[in-house]
């Protein structure tokens, strides 16, 4: 029969995605553990322990406030994303109109297009006009994020049936009543996977904030980029210490994430 | 007549902060960086920047060496992606766990994997220690700041998207196709080849474009494991030193240009041999 070809495609599967997998934990636990190390010169682990790295970045960096900046970006941008997004999803989820096509690449040309491709004309744009750094870092972060809480959000709202719309209508409530009183509440799914999966993508949203950042706006990623980078001036260990801390906190998100969203579902999400 | 409009104008509304979003922060840098492109600073139109960028060898071939990076990576992560997520499509018990395993990195960001390769592949990392353990090699081998531990990144840092994508697209094809192909007396190979490949060719072409340009725009993983100043020296790095280091926004706008251009020629190519080859398939089903 056909069992040794699947013992085969078995075994080439299972050792590829193995493989795979063990190069990532071991990227992973190499940071970690580099973290802790007093020193590590050989060997499978470090020799000495401490937590000396974590404090030493923590007071290079004024880790609270890097901590505050990263934060309020992301909460800012999500924020402002679905209440920009959500009607726009409602609209292209509903409605059929002669511009539809067109609308639709503007919405999601900037999913296709890498930041880094754009991101320097816009840079230049937003750091030519006067307006505060962290708002230029918000504004850019806009871009990527809003096209993909409308690709998020309309299929949620394709869900409800439009029937309930028209009933409530015809029974005298305004457009507003029936976005307040029937779509938020049973687009409630909708709305916090778009949400948490934003924040995990604005978290680790690299190439626009670097452009833009300057000084005490970075975020936390584009702040481990650059002590990262700046390779000489800091000791591995403390770079491996904050990539620890920023670890933690993507990890946390996307945890939260994957209670409300098929892993499968995130790819073309985070794309 | 009169309701039809109101409900179009609260439509319209209802767009309009998305549409004026986008406007302003995407379709006009798109627009501004295209006029700078072809200004010199005091704005007088000029082809300059564009004879400036080909006619200097260290500037131009950061194409090549981009395309060097992006092209075996996009080939390696799709090229590996078809047959795991073939073999994947009917559902595997641990699919879930996997599909885990495989957003991690996804999560993680270019400058977490980039900076953790560094230790993990350096010369005293794991990797090596493994390596010589095993008695492969005696010497550690220079994984990083090179060519080589750039595309490690981007091909570690890819995968998962070219992997997720196909899944998706795999599964979509309905398995009664496959199974009539085998009750009319196909073999594997054959179903595969003249069945289920030209099925799956433009999500197969579609995975390869997303990732050809996510890869040639790679930034973080050249900078931090490669020598950016020498042979990993990428387009997005180059567009980047003449806007932000030499601080000239005509040039770095030029640079972003060209690299939109290249990936728009690539992916054109792309879609050119998908159409081509379905007009193959169509041909041999007849014979």
């Amino acid at each position: 029969m056909n069992t040794k070809k699947f013992k085969l495609s078995n075994f080439f599967f299972t050792l590829t995605i193995i493989f795979y997998v063990a190069n990532v934990m071991g990227i992973l636990f190499t940071v970690i553990l580099n973290s802790f190390g007093k020193n590590w010169f050989t060997g499978i682990i470090p020799q000495a322990y401490t937590v000396d790295w974590y404090k030493y970045a923590a007071n290079e960096h004024d880790i609270l406030h890097l901590l505050g900046v990263t934060f309020f970006v992301v909460i800012v941008l999500v924020v402002v994303s679905l209440l920009v997004a959500y009607p726009a999803a409602y609209v292209m989820a509903r409605k059929e109109f002669k511009f539809k096509g067109p609308i639709m690449a503007l919405f999601f040309l900037p999913m296709l297009i890498p930041p880094m491709t754009y991101g320097i004309p816009l840079a230049t744009l937003l750091l030519r006009i006067r307006i505060p750094n962290l708002l230029a870092v918000i504004l850019a972060n806009l871009v990527p994020i809003i096209p993909f809480m409308i690709l998020i959000l309309t299929p949620f709202i394709e869900q409800v049936g439009e029937g309930l719309e028209s009933a409530a209508r015809m029974l005298g409530a305004s457009r507003l009543t029936i976005f307040a009183k029937i779509l938020i509440p049973l687009t409630k799914p909708g709305i916090l996977t778009a949400g948490i999966l934003s924040v995990v993508k604005a978290i680790s949203a690299f190439d626009l904030t670097f452009l833009i950042a300057k000084g005490s706006s970075m975020t936390l990623v584009v702040a481990l980029y650059s002590d990262a980078f700046a390779a000489g001036a800091r000791p591995m260990q403390a770079i491996d210490a904050l990539a620890v801390i920023y670890f933690g906190i993507t990890m946390t998100c996307l945890l939260i994430a994957l209670k409300f969203v098929n892993p499968t579902q995130m790819v073309f999400k985070i794309k | 007549m009169k309701i039809g409009k109101k409900i179009d104008r609260s439509l319209f509304i209802m767009l309009l902060p998305a549409i004026f979003v986008l406007l302003c922060l995407f379709i006009y840098p798109f627009i501004f960086g295209l006029y700078l492109s072809f200004t010199t600073k005091d704005g007088t139109y000029t082809l300059a920047n564009y004879i400036r960028f080909f006619s200097d060898q260290w500037e131009y071939r950061t194409i090549w060496i981009t395309l060097y990076i992006s092209l075996p990576v996009t080939l390696i992560c799709v090229g590996l992606s078809i047959p795991l997520a073939y073999y994947m499509r009917r559902g595997i018990k641990s699919e879930r766990m996997i599909t885990f395993f495989l957003i991690i990195p996804l999560t993680l960001g270019t400058v977490l994997v980039s900076q953790g390769m560094l230790t993990f592949l350096g010369p005293k990392g794991w990797v090596n220690q493994f390596l010589m353990f095993i008695g492969i090699v005696k010497d550690p081998i220079q994984f990083t700041h090179n060519m080589l531990g750039v595309i490690l990144s981007v091909v570690i840092q890819n995968f998962p998207y070219s992997f997720l994508m196909l899944l998706g697209y795999i599964s979509g094809i309905s398995p009664d196709l496959e199974k009539a192909s085998q009750m009319l007396g196909a073999s594997k190979s054959q179903t595969f080849w003249k069945i289920m490949f030209p099925i799956m060719a433009p999500g197969v072409a579609i995975t390869f474009c997303l990732n050809f340009v996510m890869a040639f725009s790679v930034y973080p993983s050249a900078v931090l494991l490669g020598q950016p100043s020498g042979p990993t020296r990428v387009i997005a790095y180059a567009a980047y030193q003449w806007a932000f280091e030499k601080y000239d926004q005509n040039m770095g706008s030029t640079i972003s240009v060209i690299m939109g251009v290249i990936e728009l020629i690539v992916i054109a190519l792309v879609l050119s041999w998908r159409s081509h080859l379905q007009k193959g398939a169509s041909i041999v089903g007849k014979g």
